[in-house]
Parts: C-alpha cells; structure tokens; sequence
C-alpha cells in the first residue's frame, strides 16, 4: 500500500524532495557541517531511487501522467473543465525520464565530490541548498508538461545556476562569469515568457498537449512562427549552441568544478526543451524539414567552432567549456536530422536512428563530460591554478585522476570502447545516409578533440614533476569513479542503455501524438 | 543479452573489441621482450643527442600548452583572427547575436514554416 502510494506520486517526490532538502540545508548547516553534507547527500540519492522507479514504471507501463492537487492524481482533464487541463500536469514519458536520471545521477557524484572539494570554503550551506535548487530546477524542467510551469524551473535552474558560478567570489573573474550568465538567462527567460504568452493568447491553455492539439487543429499561424523562433533560439542560446555560445566558456570555466559538471546537464535540460517544444507542441503543425535544417546548422556550427576554439585554450576549464559546445552539436545534429525527416521514409531508414545517437549522445556527454570537470576541478584543487601551461607531471602522484582523466578523454574524443564511441557511430552512420558531408565534419571533430585532450593530458599529468601534490580525497574520487561507471557501462554495454533508455526516448520523442493522446486522454475536445 | 550494437550498417560488439585489442596487446608485449638486452636506463644511451649541443633541462625543453599547436593555428590564421574578433566577452555583443538569430530563424519560417 504504502509503496504504492510513493510510485504513484514519485513525479512529485522527485521535485518535493530536493526543493524542501534545499531550504531545510541552511538550518541544519547549524547542527554541524557533517549533518548538513549527510542530508544533502541523502536527499540527492533519495531522488535517484525515485528517478529509477519511475524509469521502471516508464520502461513497463508507458507515459505516467501526474497532477497536482487531483483526484484521481491521474484525472488530467477533469469533468468540469471544460475539456481543458486546467491543473500543472507532469508528463513523464521516456525521454523525460531519461532525461532525468541522467541529470539526478550527476548531481549525485557532484554532491559527493563537493564534500571534499568545498571542504575549505565559507558559505557551504548556500552552496549546497543552491545545488538542490538547481537539481529542482533541471528536473522539473525535464518532467513538466506545461508551459508556464516550464518557465518557472528554467529560472529557478537559471538563478541557482548563476549565483553558483559566482561561488567563488574571491576569485573575481567569476562575478562577472556569472553576471554575463544572468543577463543571459534573464533575456532568454523574458523571451520565452513571450513565447509561452504568444501561445496562451491564441489557444486558451497553457498545457503542451493541448496547445499541440489546438494548433494542428487550427493551423500554423503567423504569431506560431514567432513563438517557435523565440523558443527555439532561446533555448539553443542556453543549451550553448554557436553562435550564442559566449556565456559557456564563463560560466563553465569559473564555476567550482561540480558546478562545471552540474552546468552540463543544465543545459541539457534546455536542450531537452528545445527538442520537447519542436516535436511536440509544433511537431505537427510546422514545417519540420526547415526546423530540422536549423538545428543541424546549429549542430554543424557548435561541433566544429567549439573544437577549434578549444585547440586554442590553455586554460584547462575554458577548454573543456569549449568541447561541451562541441559536443551538443552532435546531439543538434543527430536529433535535427530525426526532426529534418520526420513523416517520411526517410525517417525509418535512418532518421531515427540518428535521433538515437543524438539521445544517446546526451547521456553519454553528460557522463564523460561531467568526469572531465571533475577532473579539471582535482586538478585545480591540488595544483590551484588552471593555466595548462603551469602544469605537468601530475600523473607522477595524481594517478587515480589521471586514469579518471584518460577515460573520460578516450570516451569524448569516440575512441572505443567507451561510451561517445557508440553514440558517434550511430550518429556517423545515420547521418552519412542523410548527408556524407556532414557526417565527415562530425569525424573531422572527433580527430581534433582527441588532438585536443592529447594536449592536455601532455601539459597536466606528463613530463617532469613540477608539483609537490598528492592524489585528491576520497570522496572527490567516489564522484569521478561513479560517472566512469557509467562511461565503461554504455561503452561495454551500449545495448543496456539503447534497450531501457535510449531507443524508448526516442520512440516518444519522436511520437507526438502518443503524448497528445495520453494526456487528453484520447478523447479531444 | 546480445551483445551486438545494431548501427544503420551493421553492428559493433566492444567485447570482441576488447578481446582482439588483448591479443594485438600481448603480441606487442612479447615482441617487446625480445628487444636490445643491453638497453640500460637512466645511462649515457638514453641521452638525447642534438647535433654535438648539450641538452636543456627537462623543463626548458617542454612544449607548453599554448605551443602545442602552433603550427596547425598559425596554418589557419585567418580563421581563428576572425573567431578571437567574435568572442570579445563583451555581453552586449553576446545579446546582439542572440537577436541576429532569432530574425534570421523568424524570416526562414515566414518564407518556409508552414506545414
């Protein structure tokens, strides 16, 4: 009974738990530090038990749909409405919960990596209650199936966000990091209010599958096309596609190194947005062959401007900041031809397939690319600079950081057997088959991204000893060995992740009117 | 479980991968083994020889970071003079991209938007 009752409201819980856990942090702060970094630690895997549940319930029983303050907490369309979902309903459906575990798993390994990476920092009980706020924030983003209420996370991820890029105010620069990142996101959050009131102006309602619904019914309209540019181009901006990029280099760059890791899925969750919003609120109504296009120029763009603007770094986290840019043009790309070929035979011959690899690549960056910042972050804390060219022979004591360092640069550059190299050749494969040119830039990528770490893993851990430093605490090394768990995972096993989470995203992503239909409940107004 | 990765052209299996990157391991181990016995460490022979020059020491004689690649960037000057002019870390010029953006995604879907 009582596990019932945690299954079926488990979309709540997953956002209840770190919200309270957030504002509960600064109280019990003053207990002791070591109460506080158990609390945090405790409702962060709390969250991911709740996360996996609701992935098994996903995985078994499709779609779950939850709203707040109903009864039945399933009644998305009560009888009184008026045929509309009056109430913040979240739709969970294989790509939200992919997207997810995929955010809480990272939070996870970033809360136990900071305990000792922070140790000796003031504020800790802002610091953390921020990360949870953030974790909310990422995570409603992901579940939600309204729009106002998208809003609402993405600026609490967006203030949470920023104010912990600004952590370490005493090392200046990172003010103004998080300055340029809140303006951003002030703008992006104003424009997609815009949208959202475009939207809510024409179609009386503010649930996603209802506005889809009512759009297809009434045609793709002028003011649509405005909302979907704003949108689009907002959430591309946070997602960190080029050219409005700039503020991923900051806000990566002088964030504490779990932040770093944190601000990867962030900005997924963006991503996620954008890829929601295109296929299904307007993936019916609008023209998705030019949308398709705009996202693979965006993808073609990031992949290939990040990687030759990272070979050029020499400090050590606007460099990885830079490949993070890179590798979301894989995920553009990848999903943008899904997108480009939607509702053609196309889509079955390969469209889908490289909507796979674009979704697996997601995970797969968030895992190697969260490593990477937790390594740079290591290194920083050891050595306590990040300038590349003050670096060297770190592998002499560092060693566990090195091997950590080395498989999340094997993983990034595709080089197998680790994760990236699963999700790229899918990516290769399906994208060829759309467009070789395309697929031969993707590769040309890969090779200056290996070129790119072979550089850095020269400057930080090769040549002489310059550095008397030892290897970092251990639960700075449980939050590393945690991500490459998952790197080995996927890149040994890549049909565990493709069968319960990869190729079922996909399926629903790409499926609009499923979603549509089973949140009305089949029977539209 | 299968343990064959179906891509649009065929498979990949990182266990057979892995087994076949053991062997060509081993086979380089053992063609390793029988090198130069008279190789010894940290001796005159493992010197490095620059023409009759002593060498520096090993810091000096480092490649830094920002080096590494010298010759790739200074092949694609152009390219990256024009890339370090747009990333001028000013956020009024980060604002004005955005705003490029969003009218040339808005004229690309009056032109082609609709369904």
């Amino acid at each position: 009974m009582m596990w019932d009752f945690l299954v079926q409201h488990s979309p709540a819980l997953i956002i209840a738990i770190p919200l309270l856990a957030a504002f509960a942090t600064p109280l019990i702060s003053r207990v002791s530090a070591r109460a506080r970094n158990i609390w945090v630690i405790l409702a962060l895997a709390l969250t991911e038990i709740f996360v996996i549940i609701l992935l098994y319930q996903v995985y078994n029983f499709g779609t779950q749909v939850y709203v707040f303050g109903a009864s039945p907490y399933n009644l998305t369309v009560p009888p009184d409405s008026g045929g509309i979902p009056i109430r913040i309903v979240f739709v969970v459906d294989a790509m939200s919960i992919f997207m997810g575990f995929t955010a809480s798993t990272v939070a996870l390994a970033g809360v136990i990596y900071s305990i000792s990476c922070e140790k000796e920092q003031t504020g800790q009980d802002k610091y953390y209650a921020l990360l949870l706020l953030m974790t909310v924030g990422m995570l409603g983003m992901m579940l939600t199936g309204d729009l106002f209420n998208f809003f609402v996370f993405l600026e609490i991820n967006s203030l949470a966000s920023a104010a912990l890029v600004a952590y370490r105010v005493d090392r200046g620069v990172a003010v103004e990091a998080a300055f340029k990142y809140a303006i951003i996101s002030s703008l992006g959050g104003l424009m997609v209010l815009f949208a959202i009131g475009i939207l809510y102006g024409q179609y009386d309602a503010l649930n996603m599958a209802m506005v889809a619904y009512r759009m297809q019914a009434t045609g793709f309209s002028n003011l649509d096309k405005i909302a979907m540019a704003l949108l689009t181009v907002t959430l591309a901006m946070k997602a960190g596609a080029i050219p409005m990029h700039f503020w991923v280099p900051d806000g990566y760059g002088k964030a504490p190194g779990a932040i770093s890791a944190m601000l990867v899925t962030a900005s997924q969750a963006s991503l996620y947005g954008l890829f929601r919003v295109n296929f299904t609120v307007f993936g019916l109504a609008a023209n998705t062959f030019t949308l398709g296009w705009f996202l693979i120029i965006l993808g073609v763009l990031s992949m290939f401007v990040g990687v030759t603007m990272a070979l050029i770094q020499h400090d050590i986290k606007r460099l990885m900041a830079y490949h993070a840019i890179s590798q979301t043009g894989y995920m553009l790309l990848g999903v943008g031809v899904g997108l480009a070929t939607l509702g053609t035979a196309a889509f079955q011959q390969y469209g889908f397939a490289a909507m796979e690899g674009g979704i697996f690549h997601i995970i797969n960056h968030a895992m190697y690319k969260g490593l990477l910042f937790l390594t740079a972050g290591a290194i920083i804390y050891r050595v306590g600079t990040s300038d590349l060219d003050k670096m060297g022979g770190l592998g002499h004591t560092m060693k566990y950081t090195m091997i950590f360092f080395m498989i999340g640069a094997l993983a990034i550059a595709g080089i197998p057997p680790f994760n990236g190299f699963a999700s790229k050749l899918l990516i290769y494969e399906s994208v060829y088959q759309f467009n070789p040119i395309l697929s031969i830039l993707a590769m040309i990528v890969s090779i200056l991204t290996l070129a790119s770490f072979v550089k850095v893993f020269h400057s930080a851990f090769m040549g002489p000893k310059r550095h008397d430093v030892k290897e970092v605490p251990l639960p700075m090394l449980v939050g590393m060995g945690i991500l490459t768990f998952f790197i080995l995972l996927f890149g040994l096993f890549p049909n565990i992740a493709m069968q319960y989470l990869v190729t079922p995203a996909a399926t629903a992503l790409s499926d609009p009117v499923g979603y549509i239909t089973r949140v009305l409940g089949g029977v539209v107004p | 479980m299968n343990l064959d990765f179906l891509t649009p052209y065929g498979f990949w299996n990182p266990i057979i991968w892995l087994l076949v990157i053991f062997v060509a391991l081993l086979i380089a181990y053992l063609i390793w083994l029988r090198g130069n016995p008279r190789y010894k460490r940290g001796t005159e022979q493992t010197k490095p020889f620059l023409s009759g020059y002593a060498p520096e020491s090993k810091e000096a004689m480092r490649v830094s970071a920002s080096n590494i690649y010298w010759g790739f960037t200074s092949a694609l000057k152009g390219y990256y003079d024009f890339l370090r002019k747009m990333h001028t870390g000013d956020v009024r010029d980060y604002l004005g991209w955005y705003v490029g953006i969003v009218a040339i995604m808005l004229i690309l879907y009056i032109l082609w938007g609709g369904a």
